[in-house]
């Protein structure tokens, strides 16, 4: 393990701690049974501490296991997504595929960097041949609105999520051997921008920017979540082969992408009138509301940094 | 122990809850009661035959262990997987639905086994609910074990999603989210009339379904 591995894995266990202790010390002041704020806020640093703990073994295992984690997460967010759609019994074949065929070709592809098929084999090839099974199976009801579905599904959960251990495929000279620091880089800045939108939201609050969708996004907290994981990511830089400069921007970047994410994640889970995706995580939900931000945010930086650095 | 599991059955129950728990994420809802060590009869909706493992998978280790399904003889005692599978792994309480050709009378099978301190589950529908309906009529059987032993307690266990994930017929599970809400338990009424009493239960289990567009509570 590279120095700055360390490092990066010492300051996560900082941040967590005094998370934990700040939370501990709210707790302890505060009259019980706690509020329900406090009782959540508990629940999420704890989680916190397990999937940190998660991603640091998969680290260990460097590429292949990073891979099997976010084949993971894919499972579990396509889960979470596929039970929220109509499913109809002629589309057993269809969703079978999507979990036994679909995921694991994907991580493979990845795992053996085939960027000219990885990156079109699920929006073209799985794209056309999802619709041919499920019309071979002759059930034409709602037909168009479950074959949306389904493909949506599979480009969120699947497609968009494989970009991050993607990221460690990418050739960028002198940036050798640190495919992972990449990824834990945009990691941290997606997620750290999560936290920081949260708590600016919850202190400044005032204007919300889609109240049908979220009543919890705010201007305020959107904006201090931009200008303060911009900060973050200029912080990190050392994780990359960026300049201050650009590790700011990209950082600044994603935030934004992962706040569409999650007004996107929300729409949805409106519609079909469910709070939570799922309830892998306690205090978080499910697997995707943990993930969405990073579902919008990770194709979009894996572009930006393979165009314009390899 | 006489009434409890083998160790053969103990590590299938508990191999057979890791598998259901990989595939659906099970968790149950406790909204009416919670674990509290007394003897139940479980009654849920049916429309898999994985829907008793899920169920299980929901109980406590201790629970799990003295709890059996009750199903139907025809399907499990046809060939030798599922005899061994039903008979020795989940130690199922078989009944033979067929009254004509059976030898043994499924009320003193089940009774027999709630008399061995057993916990069951037991589907009142009495088959696979294959229709749009939520819920069919609920057969006697329940009425009949309320009156034969009104100390076990009833718990409504409404399963959701099950039928989605490995529907009649079905091998190969499709991964999907599960819960099982267990409710309030009914308990038969002095007097009570036997229609009355099915009406009540089948309610009683209706309310944990979740609502007509979809969201749950």
């Amino acid at each position: 393990m590279s120095d700055d591995t360390t490092r990066l894995f010492l300051g996560l266990v900082a941040v967590l701690t005094t998370a934990s202790l700040v939370a501990g010390v709210l707790s302890f002041r505060s009259p019980t049974p706690l509020p329900a704020t406090l009782e959540n806020l508990n629940a999420r640093i704890k989680a916190w501490w397990v999937m940190v703990a998660g991603i640091s073994v998969a680290f260990l295992f460097g590429t292949g296991g990073v891979i099997l984690l976010f084949a993971f997460v894919s499972f579990a967010a396509l889960r979470e997504y596929v039970t929220l759609t109509n499913t109809r019994l002629a589309d057993r074949w269809t969703l079978l595929g999507m979990f036994l065929i679909i995921v694991p070709t994907q991580y493979y592809l990845i795992w053996i960097d085939w960027y000219g098929l990885y990156s079109i084999f699920i929006p073209v090839y799985c794209f056309l041949a999802m619709p041919a099974l499920t019309a071979i199976r002759g059930d034409t009801s709602r037909f168009l609105e479950r074959v949306s579905e389904q493909q949506w599904g599979i480009m969120l959960s699947v497609y968009c999520i494989s970009h991050v251990p993607a990221l460690v495929t990418l050739p960028i000279p002198g940036n050798e051997g640190r495919g992972l620091l990449l990824i834990a880089f945009l990691i941290a800045t997606v997620q750290g921008s999560d936290v920081l939108q949260y708590i600016f939201g919850k202190l400044f609050g005032r204007h919300k920017i889609a109240p049908n969708v979220s009543p919890s996004k705010t201007w305020e907290g959107l904006i201090g979540g931009i200008v303060s994981a911009s900060a973050l990511g200029a912080g990190l830089y050392w994780l990359t082969p960026f300049s201050p400069v650009e590790a700011g921007v990209l950082a600044g970047l994603a935030c934004i992408m992962g706040f569409f994410g999650g007004l996107v994640a929300s729409a949805i889970k409106r519609d079909r009138g469910v709070k939570d995706w799922g309830h892998l995580i306690e205090g978080h939900g499910g697997m995707l509301d943990r993930a969405d931000s990073l579902v919008f945010a990770a194709p979009v930086f894996f572009h930006i940094v393979r165009y314009a650095w390899t | 122990m006489a009434n409890g599991a083998s160790l053969l059955q103990t590590a299938a129950g508990a191999v057979l809850a890791g598998l259901s728990r990989a595939v659906t994420g099970v968790r149950p809802i406790w909204a009416g009661t919670g674990p509290n060590g007394r003897q139940r009869i479980y009654f849920a909706n049916h429309a898999s035959h994985g829907d008793f493992i899920l169920v299980s998978t929901c109980l406590t280790p201790p629970e799990r262990a003295r709890t059996a399904a009750v199903a139907g003889a025809d399907y499990w005692n046809a060939g030798v997987a599922r005899r061994f599978v039903a008979g020795r792994l989940l130690r199922t309480v078989l009944v033979e639905r067929n009254w004509v050709e059976r030898t043994a009378d499924p009320m003193q099978v089940m009774l027999s086994a709630l008399d061995a301190g057993q916990s069951l589950i037991f589907f009142p529908e009495g088959t696979r609910n294959m229709t749009e309906e939520p819920l069919l009529r609920f057969r006697s059987g329940l009425y009949n074990l309320a009156c034969a032993r009104p100390d076990v307690e009833l718990v409504p266990c409404w399963i959701e999603n099950m039928s989605r994930v490995l529907p009649k017929g079905a091998v190969l599970p499709i991964p999907l989210l599960c819960r099982v809400v267990f409710g309030t338990p009914v308990a038969l009424e002095e007097g009570e009339d036997r229609k009355v009493f099915l009406e009540r239960a089948r309610n009683a289990l209706l309310t944990l379904a979740p609502n007509k567009d979809g969201t749950r509570r």
